[in-house]
């Protein structure tokens, strides 16, 4: 395990623990990038300590006092990060922490689509650029947006712990979007390859995991854990041997990993006797039914378009449509489907692809190209854009 | 003597000020507060952390019921300042729960915004 590894699997955990013990989200990122400077000068890939993440830990903290008593006047907080960061070098305590961290970051006082960029930053260190790319904004307002939260978090003093037990149901939403996020960006990154970042769509599965062991009564919890691990199951089936993406109807399905598929499924039952059924139980349900679909072809899409259709009425959103439409395609004919499309506008690619779809399986070349060349213009990730410029050059073939 | 309340409305800036256009700022500031206090004018008073900081606070279904707290400043036009507390909380989640039983945030709103702590104040 190199720096850079040892950065991406144990930043966020060490991240979390000197949030813990500065109590300041900006003193814990320089103590933890002038670690990082250090072990730049003195690690080489051969010459390794021992526990790359304790050594990284141990020298953020020792950073993190100096700059303490460099100070030379000190609020009370900051005495007190003093005397706990003194004390002991702080013990491993990956879930605490981490759900901590999750939690503050989406704390009700904070809007949420804050909330999510700022978990991207601390938990899974997504660079600003990649976040802006994942809520479509420039780079500097999502600078600002985040460098505001923390700063908001610090001035009004916004607690850094797990709520209550009697606090949880009601900070539950925003926290299980927030995971679901951090898995999206792993299951398919904003930018470069597609999976390039594979390791926050594990990171999401084991905090998903987390929450539910912190709230094993919440179904949503048991949902949205199901949804990522039927989700994820199917990552073996979409990288071909040059590297490319293959789309769901064209993936090899001896390759799904069958095994988190069943997982899925058997934590489905479970929870469907308490008749608590949300949004993420029923994206998890439309997952296991690809999963267990010998093809694309017999895929029960009546009760996928069927489930996409109450998920609508939850979250009447364009990703919701765009699905609800790829289903019904397959149930009503490409006519019906872009039928559903009619009325929506956005800018996000894979309305336009989707789009681009149903009109080439219509007939209509010329306005299928025109929509590929309006989802070209979105910000996506290198893998998209190459398969929408080879899908654009066999339309125009 | 009948009391007052002097509320400071300003633009704030886009950017943090420089240390210079801070230090004549407050500089200013300390002049009236010496005056004012000399003049035992002034009875009291604070800084408030810029806007971005601000969490408003209402009580849905009135006494008792939800509390829906929502990130910024209260922003409506159509409800006025009526008064203020003066909070000391242990953090942002104990000023919202003594805010939500104000009788204000059952039919209006409150907006908790943190007070600027200086240095010297410690």
């Amino acid at each position: 395990m190199n720096l850079a590894e040892t950065l991406r699997i144990e930043g966020g955990r060490i991240l979390a623990t000197l949030i813990r013990y500065t109590g300041d989200f900006h003193l814990a990122e320089d103590a933890l990038q002038e670690a990082t400077v250090v072990a730049l000068e003195r690690w080489s890939d051969d010459d390794l300590p021992p526990n790359p993440g304790g050594w990284l830990m141990t020298t953020a903290r020792n950073k993190a006092l100096d700059r303490l008593r460099r100070e030379a006047k000190r609020s009370a907080k900051e005495e007190e990060a003093m005397r706990l960061l003194d004390e002991a070098p702080p013990p491993p305590d990956d879930r605490d922490d981490r759900l901590r961290l999750l939690f503050t970051c989406c704390h009700p006082a904070i809007a949420p689509v804050s909330q999510i960029a700022l978990a991207l930053c601390t938990i899974c260190g997504l660079s600003t650029d990649e976040i802006a790319r994942v809520f479509l904004v420039k780079t500097p307002t999502m600078a600002q947006r985040i460098s505001r939260t923390k700063a908001k978090i610090a001035d009004a003093h916004i607690a850094y712990r797990v709520p209550d037990d009697h606090e949880l149901p009601e900070r539950l939403e925003p926290v299980l979007v927030t995971v679901y996020a951090v898995f999206t960006a792993g299951h398919h990154a904003p930018t470069g390859r597609f999976d390039a970042r594979v390791d926050l769509a594990d990171e999401g599965i084991r905090l998903a995991r987390l929450l539910t062991e912190l709230m094993p009564d919440e179904p949503e919890c048991w949902g949205l854990l199901a949804l990522t691990l039927a989700t994820h199951a199917r990552r073996g089936g979409r990288l071909d041997e040059s590297g490319d993406m293959v789309l769901l109807a064209d993936q090899d399905r001896s390759r799904w990993d069958h095994a988190a598929v069943a997982e899925a499924g058997e934590i489905l039952d479970r929870q469907q006797g308490r008749r608590l059924p949300g949004p993420f139980q029923i994206q998890a349900a439309i997952a296991g039914l690809h999963g267990i679909a010998p093809s694309y072809a017999e895929t029960d899409w009546q009760e996928i378009s069927e489930l996409y259709r109450t998920l609508e009425t939850m979250q009447p959103t364009v990703v919701v449509r765009v699905n609800r439409a790829i289903a019904e395609a397959e149930v009503h004919g490409p006519e019906a489907a872009l039928a559903l499309l009619d009325d929506v506008d956005s800018g996000w690619h894979y309305l336009w692809v989707a789009r681009s779809d149903l009109q080439r399986r219509l007939g209509q070349t010329s306005e299928a190209s025109r929509s590929l060349h309006r989802a070209l213009a979105a910000e996506m990730n290198d893998s998209d854009r190459a398969l929408l410029e080879r899908r654009l050059a066999e339309l125009s073939a | 003597m009948p009391r007052y309340a002097a509320l400071i409305y300003a633009e704030e800036p886009s950017s943090a000020p420089t240390d210079d256009e801070w230090g004549q700022v407050m500089a200013e500031y300390a002049e009236f507060s010496e005056k004012g206090e000399a003049a035992k004018v002034i009875l009291g008073g604070e800084a408030l952390h810029d806007t971005s900081t601000a969490t408003t606070v209402h009580v849905e279904g009135g006494k008792g019921g939800d509390i829906i707290t929502t990130d910024g400043p209260f922003a409506e036009t159509k409800e006025a300042l009526g008064g203020f507390y003066l909070l000391e909380a242990a953090d942002l989640d104990d000023a919202i729960k003594w805010a939500s039983q104000i009788p204000g945030a059952w039919h209006g709103h409150i907006e908790v915004r943190p007070i600027m702590e200086f240095d010297e104040e410690k």
